[in-house]
């Protein structure tokens, strides 16, 4: 996980985690809705810089930001044949559009920009502060909930996942393709989930038993430090300006 | 509180999970404050059905429950219930849930309604209590085993309970681990129901031992002479044993 690097120390490390999440919001949503590539390729920009001053290590950012590129990848197949346009290449009877590979190329840059901050955001914020901010600003309990608790049980229905393929293992279990390994992998699966339903019964019964009603409390309380508001202004600033590029395209 | 009343009162309990037989038949249970009642019982003979329907997580399907005098049947009653007797689970995993052990040992001070600092103090002394200082910013899931037990008995204590029922606390746990437990058990100031299956154990910490079978409590204090068969080498020549021999516990 992400979260070791959320112990170290920076500018982005320490900015209320509040704005964080407002700023990584707002960031997301403007760099979503924009079309315009000077707007798209100034917020990637904008959002690898943010992502450096978080001092993430760049082989660790390029490593989580492979797996999305990787799902591009396969778009970047698909969209220039796919899209109604003028032609710009063609592949033997395919004909690659340049309205497609446009589009292709604002998903490529969008998903890039996003996921930098994003990733700036988790390695600069431990996972229970996250929490306790996502519930300062009002966002629902229970979503907060399931966000704490999936944090806290991932590791333990791992653990019983490799639990239960070393128990198939050391009986002489060995994946092929064929029936047998189908069923055996159902019941893995099947398995996994009454115990986690178990479990999630046996957490819940021992929070009861400790006076739980609905509420989780937070030990940790935020405050606005005049550095945060100098931060959010900037940002604020920053991604309006790129609102107003944005928007003096259509005009 | 009345030191002495009588704390925990079971009236002809009986429970069963549908299409099996009945796991509790008619039990019968009295619990004095100031007790250390030690619980032995084969696997399935119902020791942790029965803390469930003491904490009210499971109900009866017949029987009278009181609690420090008073009858208790909805979720409502139990909830005063869990603020005087405290429940350790067998899975310390089941009982650690917030990320930090600091959190964990005040989410129940925090339901009781203490403030933030108030929760903190009480969850650090909870903690230093069992020699758990400077646990408090350590993750749970990355405690050892031991460690995760004796946490799991601070966020009971944290409570301040005046009844501990604790479900074998020492499953799990090595020598070393076990004695500390044994140390802290003698040092508090609680009442508390205990099940483990073992003897030793249980003539330490507790006043008296009680039994369960059939679903129901037998007291079974009659002195039966017993030998234990044990194995060695040179064992077929006829010989004493003056001293212990490092297999020999207790």
């Amino acid at each position: 996980m992400i979260e070791e690097l959320s112990g170290r120390d920076s500018l982005i490390h320490r900015l209320d985690p509040r704005v964080k999440i407002v700023l990584v919001f707002l960031f997301s949503v403007l760099v979503a809705v924009s079309d315009r590539f000077l707007v798209l390729l100034s917020a990637l920009a904008l959002g690898f810089c943010i992502a450096l001053l978080a001092r993430l290590p760049v082989k660790q950012l390029v490593g989580r930001l492979v797996p999305v590129n990787l799902f591009i990848v396969f778009l970047w197949f698909f969209l220039p044949f796919t899209f109604e346009g003028e032609p710009l290449f063609s592949v033997g009877p395919l004909v690659g559009t340049h309205e497609g590979v446009l589009y292709a190329a604002r998903i490529s840059i969008k998903s890039n920009a996003i996921m930098a901050v994003m990733i700036a955001l988790v390695a600069s914020t431990s996972i229970l502060t996250l929490g306790h901010a996502m519930y300062e600003l009002r966002i629902p309990k229970k979503l907060v909930h399931l966000f704490f608790f999936t944090y806290r049980y991932i590791h333990v229905i791992h653990q019983e996942y490799v639990r239960l393929v070393s128990a198939m293992k050391v009986r002489g279990f060995r994946p092929g393709t064929n029936m047998h390994t189908y069923k055996s992998f159902a019941h893995l699966v099947g398995m996994l989930l009454v115990r986690s339903s178990d479990r999630a019964e046996r957490v819940y019964n021992a929070m009861l038993c400790r006076g739980f009603r609905g509420n989780l409390y937070s030990l940790s309380t935020f405050s606005l430090k005049s550095y945060d508001v100098i931060s959010l202004v900037f940002m604020l600033a920053m991604m309006l300006a790129l609102g107003v590029l944005e928007w003096t395209k259509m005009v | 509180m009345d030191e002495d009343g009588l704390m925990i009162h079971l009236e002809d309990i009986c429970f069963g999970y549908p299409g099996r037989p009945s796991v509790l038949d008619k039990l019968n249970l009295s619990f004095y404050g100031g007790e250390r009642m030690g619980l032995m019982g084969s696997n399935g003979s119902g020791k942790t059905t029965l803390f469930h329907i003491i904490m009210g997580l499971l109900k009866p399907s017949f029987g009278r429950i009181e609690i420090m005098g008073r009858p208790v049947k909805e979720e409502k009653d139990f909830r005063e219930v869990r603020k005087r007797i405290g429940l350790l689970f067998q899975d310390a995993d089941d009982q650690l849930f917030s990320p930090t052990v600091l959190e964990d040992v005040a989410f129940g001070p925090l339901n009781l309604g203490k403030s933030q600092d108030e929760a903190k103090e009480i969850a650090v002394r909870a903690l230093e209590s069992l020699g758990l200082a400077g646990f408090e910013d350590r993750i749970t899931h990355k405690l050892s085993g031991g460690e995760k037990r004796l946490v799991s008995l601070a966020t009971v204590l944290a409570m301040e309970p005046d009844v501990l029922l604790l479900d074998e606390p020492t499953t799990g746990l090595d020598e070393a681990t076990e004695e500390r437990l044994v140390d802290i058990l003698k040092g508090l100031d609680v009442s508390y129901i205990l099940v483990s299956h073992d003897l030793d154990f249980l003539k330490e910490v507790t006043f008296g031992i009680t039994c369960m079978s059939n679903g129901t409590i037998v007291r079974d204090d009659e002195r039966i002479p017993h030998t234990h068969i044990h194995v060695h080498e040179h064992g077929r020549y006829a010989h004493e044993h003056g001293r212990k021999w490092p297999h020999d516990k207790g």
